[in-house]
């Protein structure tokens, strides 16, 4: 598949922003959705509209099958061992607070500790740091070096026999560094200590073999891998998932109930309380299977010509400081985080707006990664398999125009 | 007490204008970075937490002060187009009276485009910014 194939994939791509040809490089806060998810997504409220699990009559039936369709689906594309550990959410963010109350509820003891990477999304912090609270517990930062990566050499000794579970993402959404998981996971787990990965930002640019990682907890959200919005996968081993409490009570996820006491469902209903998003779930299928097809090598090849472009463009401009160099083994997927000497990152995202690119300015919801690095903001240009290596070429000569207007 | 020579609409008026002469965003923006580049110095121990406008990506400090019966105000943001925005805010209203200020509507802006045409954010920090002029306005009145 060649790039131009797969921008027709996408009607969004075809737009326009102040009738200039739209450059959308803000894939990493959500990624276009494609014909097919937005097809099936309209199939599902047109044709399938009932409530899952529910009813006897034919369209429940469809809407169910659909739905339990693409939980195989999901079980494939991430290698778990079971349609049970795969369960249901809104997204990577809820898919977190879940783990960190049922696992909390279940796990974690007065002075058990729980650790994050300096370099997580506010949505892999808050909710331990609410766990923290709640449990008596402390809350470890594993932090990373002035390059971004994280500091394997301090994780031995941060690892204690008190140390519940480590939180860390696959590919940071500022960085886009591919973290040494494996290995985490090994040295975590040697120790007792169970490892939940973030995949918002992995699951598309790499995909996730769960079983290879080894992880305890995979998350990602459907809409940063082409599928609806408000759709989200929790993996979890069932021995843990077995252990841990419902976070919420409702519909569906019960066994019976009675005033006296309620019994729940067995996985992976217990986690799906209340009616699911039936029409945007099933869109994984379509999803996954593209993002698994857009990984071919020809396809790749030309994305990693991007990167690289992106890259040494960046890299050899004096002005610019790159957050997240890549280095000896550690990848970097095509994202990009920068300042610029003298010019304010808002001042160029709002230039390079004008010029019809979409890039995202701000904290990019990673606040303690900035204070690490001692800014208020960066700029961060992130890019999907569609985006073509001339507009890449326009991105560069766009931002050297904006840095021009403003120093 | 320095006469003034024009209104406050005159004033909003010939800002309008010279927004009419670009029909290219990019040139509004650079007007507004040439703009911002100018804004008058503001003091470093005023760039305060009390001073500070919410609502804003950038952060900008916004203060006043009463003179002679009319309002000064002073700013500065870390960002040059906000600078921008300041610097065309501060020569519509600073200078005037609590009265003057507090009649206007601040309609000016949406006819040079300024607010639809900032980011969300920024357009929060514009509102955050008239807020706290016409606050200073109507508290002196
Ligand atoms: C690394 C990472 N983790 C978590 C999230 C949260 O995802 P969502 O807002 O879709 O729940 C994001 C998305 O911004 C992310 O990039």
């Amino acid at each position: 598949m060649n790039v131009e194939e797969v921008r027709k994939l996408f009607p969004g791509l075809s737009g326009t922003v102040y009738g200039k040809p739209l450059v959308y490089l803000d894939n990493a806060a959500t990624i276009q959705r494609p014909a097919c998810v937005i097809e099936k997504w309209n199939d599902l409220s047109i044709h399938h509209n009932a409530n899952l699990h529910r009813a006897v009559h034919k369209i429940a039936a469809e809407a169910t099958e659909e739905y339990e369709s693409a939980r195989d689906t999901v079980r494939a594309f991430l290698n778990a061992g079971s349609r049970e550990e795969i369960v249901f959410t809104s997204g990577a963010t809820a898919s977190i607070n879940l783990v960190a109350f049922s696992f909390g509820e279940a796990f974690v003891r007065p002075g058990d500790e729980i650790i994050v990477a300096e370099s997580e999304h506010h949505s892999n912090i808050v909710p331990w740091q609410m766990m923290c609270g709640r449990k008596d517990a402390v809350l470890k930062v594993l932090p990373v070096d002035g390059d971004g990566h994280l500091r394997m050499d301090l994780l031995e000794s941060l690892v204690t026999d008190r140390t519940r579970l480590l939180c860390v993402a696959q590919i940071s959404n500022v960085l886009g560094i591919v973290n040494p998981v494996k290995e985490i996971v090994n040295i975590c787990h040697s120790k007792g200590c169970l490892v939940l990965v973030d995949g918002a930002q992995g699951v598309v640019h790499t995909g996730a073999d769960v079983r290879d990682m080894g992880c305890d907890f995979y998350v990602f959200s459907g809409h940063k891998v082409y599928a609806a919005p408000g759709t989200g996968v929790l993996y979890g081993r069932r021995e843990q998932l077995d252990q841990m409490p419902p976070y919420m009570g409702g519909g569906e996820m019960i066994e019976t109930v009675k005033f006296s006491g309620t019994t729940y469902a067995p996985l992976p209903g217990k986690f799906e309380a209340g009616t699911q998003n039936m029409a945007g779930t099933p869109t994984l299928k379509p999803a996954l299977e593209l993002a698994e097809a857009l990984r071919d090598k020809e396809l790749t090849d030309y994305t990693d010509k991007v990167r690289d472009y992106v890259l040494n463009a960046l890299l050899s401009d004096e002005r610019i400081r790159l957050y997240g160099v890549p280095r000896g083994t550690f990848n970097k997927i095509p994202l990009f985080s920068f300042t610029v000497k003298g010019a304010h990152h808002e001042d160029l995202a709002l230039l390079l707006d004008k010029m019809g690119i979409a890039v995202r300015s701000g904290q990019m919801c990673a606040e303690p990664l900035m204070d690490r690095y001692g800014v208020t903001g960066m700029l961060r240009a992130s890019f999907a398999p569609y985006n073509t290596l001339e507009e890449a070429e326009y991105f560069i000569k766009s931002l050297d125009r904006a840095i021009s207007m403003l120093v | 007490m320095t006469k003034m020579v024009k209104t406050l609409k005159e004033v909003q008026e010939g800002i309008v204008e010279d927004f009419s002469m670009y029909d290219e965003w990019l040139d509004k923006y650079e007007y507004l970075i040439e703009l911002g580049k100018g804004l008058a110095p503001y003091p470093e121990e005023n760039k305060t937490d009390d001073r500070l406008i919410k609502g804003c990506q950038s952060r900008v400090w916004l203060d006043w002060k009463m003179e002679e019966g009319r309002l000064l105000f002073s700013a500065d943001s870390d960002a040059i187009i906000t600078r921008g925005i300041i610097s065309l805010l501060i020569s519509v209203y600073s200078g005037r009276t609590p009265e003057e200020i507090a009649a206007d509507d601040f309609s000016f802006l949406d006819r040079i485009g300024l607010k639809e045409n900032l980011s969300p954010t920024r357009a929060n920090g514009l509102v955050s910014m008239i807020r706290t002029i016409r606050r200073a306005a109507e508290s002196n009145l």
